[in-house]
């Protein structure tokens, strides 16, 4: 394949798509396929074919188009027309729509705060492009930003660029990305092996960020993979994905055989001798695997166990080589990088975190589903603007970020930016981009009870402070919900929390402690009401013992 | 001179076996395909048990104490046959928070199946996930393979129920 095929591959594309008069696409991502979507694809395809409109209507599945509340999504030429909760009875209407004015009863305002407060750029083709089809991706302007940088662009010039665009790491920690990429291409290795690693163990319960990028559009994250080979040096990838995700993995293995065949992967890519292929290996359901060492474990075939950093992986990685690893919503902001450059990038956002950042909302607000906001939103707007508030009347009353390893945001903060650093200062973290909404009916101490059970279970066991005080702090929290525990333990528990925070090994251990900080900080009341009842007239056996 | 790697015969004549082997070769018997392998013998046989860690064991030459630490690490990883039914209710936060346990304590009311267990009957098997990642649609479960969202109690034994008339 080169430059000039490529052209040519999506000029048919674009004339092809062009022939037809109307489009119309079928949201075919998980959350709307478990609402029946395959069965609206299906008999939007029967009814096109009843109608004779097979050479004007093209009807296609497309990836998440964001609003999954109100799933299945079905959008007409563009955005012109959406409906949501389309059911397969609702499809001879639409049809017979196509050229008058829309089914008012289910109409989808595209004109909401939902989508036009969006900046969407690692999603950008989300909801447009049939993820089974590398023809669209190329179409829509896929494997050229590859095909520049292959050609016009030295590996330095490619992290000049990254560095330039402020790129942090979005798996949650926020490393400067440019940074690591240019450690990667300076590390040397004994037999000159490097690897690149693509971190899709979206282990963060509430977080399907990474999920919906996969399954909407794989080839994004394949080409971001592909430049950060060239940019570093290495030949060889992995994609590390949960086996729970099962329509992730099958879009990625098809993505994987149609890049191969067009010459976009594999050898001599793009008549270039860059070198680069992409194998997946599952994961197995362990949340720890998320930390990049303990991934690198279970690459290797080995039980999912961190070790101490340094060396890390940059120097010493994947069987001992140097190993780039990204997140997959990081790879996914590479291409758009390097097509329109790092400065225009950069523009986005607030100083110190660039660019945009997807969100996954879920839990007790209106507007459930996918979002890709610029960094420096404020959270009031992301959960009352695009959000659409909290149902059924209820008040406000936190917002989790970063899963087990973030904390509770209560109202008092609702006006901050949210970027690495603002979020850091009220004592949760940006994680990989769950947003999990709760309102006044949620008890927060059975909030940080939920998540120290997570991580109690997901311990890896390789360290004492988090093997142990993991157990330890989900035990006292118990205490707190049968309401026998005493402010001995409420001393302990805080106690406890500072050690383990200190002294874990890894990112698990030391961040299990911030959903219990979060909340003794912001909801301290909830857990002095919590305390046993009448402790001064009759002391707990525990404190007897104690 | 290369060292000849011998396979071993498989447990039994059982067809799975042959995609089995086929994993272990599309990986040229290395040691790292481990978690590979294991994916394949679950997906084939639904659970992992001593004769299959066994096998893997001899054909990786990994040794079985490897396997079984593996195996019993990661969640993905049944070591016991499910039910002819299954039903996995997500526990993640979103789903948590919107009354998952609830559908638990629903289930197990009325066929007395605790989370993790098999009903005796061999017939449904309850499971918990981490999370599907269906958040948006919180609380979800998946019965037998189907994901179902935005469940109450009523709803998820109605799925229940016709599920298991199949």
């Amino acid at each position: 394949m080169t430059a000039a095929e490529l052209e040519n591959v999506a000029e048919i594309e674009n004339a092809a798509q062009a022939s037809y008069r109307h489009q119309i696409r079928v949201c075919a991502a998980a959350a709307c396929l478990s609402q029946g979507s395959d069965k609206v694809k299906d008999n939007f395809d029967k009814e096109v074919e009843r109608r004779g409109l097979n050479r004007d209507c093209q009807v296609k599945c497309v990836g998440c188009m964001g609003l999954c509340a109100e799933g299945p999504l079905v959008a007409i030429d563009g955005l012109e027309k959406m409906y949501q909760n389309v059911t397969a009875n609702d499809v001879s209407e639409i049809v017979s729509s196509l050229e008058t004015k829309p089914v008012e009863r289910l109409v989808c305002s595209t004109d909401a705060p939902f989508f036009k407060r969006q900046t969407r750029v690692a999603s950008e083709y989300c909801g447009l492009i049939d993820p089974e089809r590398i023809e669209e991706y190329i179409a829509a302007g896929g494997y050229q930003p590859l095909q520049k940088a292959l050609t016009e662009m030295d590996p330095q010039e490619v992290i000049d660029e990254m560095t330039k665009s402020g790129l942090r790491g979005r798996g949650g920690a926020g490393f400067p990305t440019g940074l690591k990429w240019g450690t990667v291409a300076k590390a040397r290795s004994g037999d000159g092996r490097k690897f690149v690693i693509c971190n899709g163990d979206e282990g963060d319960p509430g977080a399907f960020m990474d999920r919906s990028v996969l399954e909407s559009d794989p080839h994004r994250v394949l080409e971001g993979m592909a430049i950060a080979a060239y940019a570093t040096g290495a030949s060889l990838g992995y994609l590390y994905v949960r086996a729970e995700y099962p329509l992730a993995v099958k879009r990625l293995k098809i993505a994987i055989r149609q890049a191969e065949k067009m010459g976009v992967l594999g050898s001599g890519i793009l008549s270039t001798p860059f070198d680069f292929k992409v194998d997946i290996r599952l994961g197995a359901g362990a949340f720890v695997c998320g930390e990049e060492t303990a991934l690198i474990a279970s690459i290797e075939g080995r039980r999912g166990q961190p070790r101490p950093r340094p060396p890390y992986p940059a120097e010493e990685g994947l069987w001992g080589c140097p190993t780039l690893i990204n997140n997959v919503e990081t790879f996914a902001n590479v291409v758009p990088i390097i097509r329109n450059g790092g400065a225009w990038y950069a523009g986005i956002g607030t100083e110190k975190s660039k660019g945009t950042k997807v969100f996954a909302l879920a839990g007790a607000v209106k507007n459930t589903g996918l979002i890709e906001v610029p960094m420096g939103t404020t959270l009031r707007e992301i959960i009352f603007d695009i959000g659409g508030g909290i149902p059924g009347g209820k008040k406000f009353k936190a917002v989790q970020t970063g899963g087990p390893s973030g904390g509770c945001i209560p109202e008092q903060f609702l006006d901050m930016p949210v970027d690495y650093e603002s979020l850091g200062k009220v004592g949760s973290i940006m994680g990989s981009g769950g947003m999990i909404i709760m309102d006044e009916t949620s008890s927060m101490v059975d909030v940080a009870r939920f998540f120290m059970e997570f991580c109690q279970s997901e311990s890896c066991g390789k360290c004492v402070p988090c093997r142990v005080g993991t157990a330890q702090m989900l035990d006292l929290l118990q205490r707190f919900i049968d309401h026998t525990a005493t402010g001995r333990d409420l001393a302990l528990l805080e106690e406890l929390c500072d050690m383990v925070r200190n002294t874990s090994l890894c990112g698990l251990g030391m961040t299990a402690p911030n959903p219990v900080m979060s909340t003794l900080r912001y909801f301290r009341h909830e857990y002095l009401e919590h305390l046993q009842p009448d402790r001064d007239a009759a002391p707990a056996a525990a404190e007897v013992t104690a | 001179m290369p060292e000849i790697i011998k396979s071993p015969p498989p447990p039994s004549t059982d067809k799975r076996w042959k995609i089995v082997d086929a994993t272990i070769r599309r990986h040229g018997y290395q040691k790292h395909a481990l978690i590979e392998v294991l994916h394949t013998v679950q997906e084939c046989f639904g659970f992992l048990d001593e004769q299959a860690l066994r096998y893997v064991s001899a054909a990786l030459r990994v040794p079985p104490s490897k396997v079984f630490g593996v195996a019993t690490f990661y969640h993905f990883f049944q070591m016991k046959p499910a039910g002819k039914h299954t039903c996995v209710v997500c526990m993640g936060t979103a789903c948590y928070i919107k009354g998952a346990p609830n559908l638990l304590q629903e289930i197990e009311a009325k066929y007395g199946v605790k989370a993790g267990e098999t009903s005796e009957d061999r017939q449904l098997s309850v499971l918990t996930a981490r999370c599907i990642g269906s958040c948006g649609l919180a609380p979800a479960a998946v019965f037998d393979g189907d994901v179902a969202g935005k469940l109450d109690r009523s709803e998820t034994l109605q799925r229940l129920q016709k599920v298991m008339q199949l």
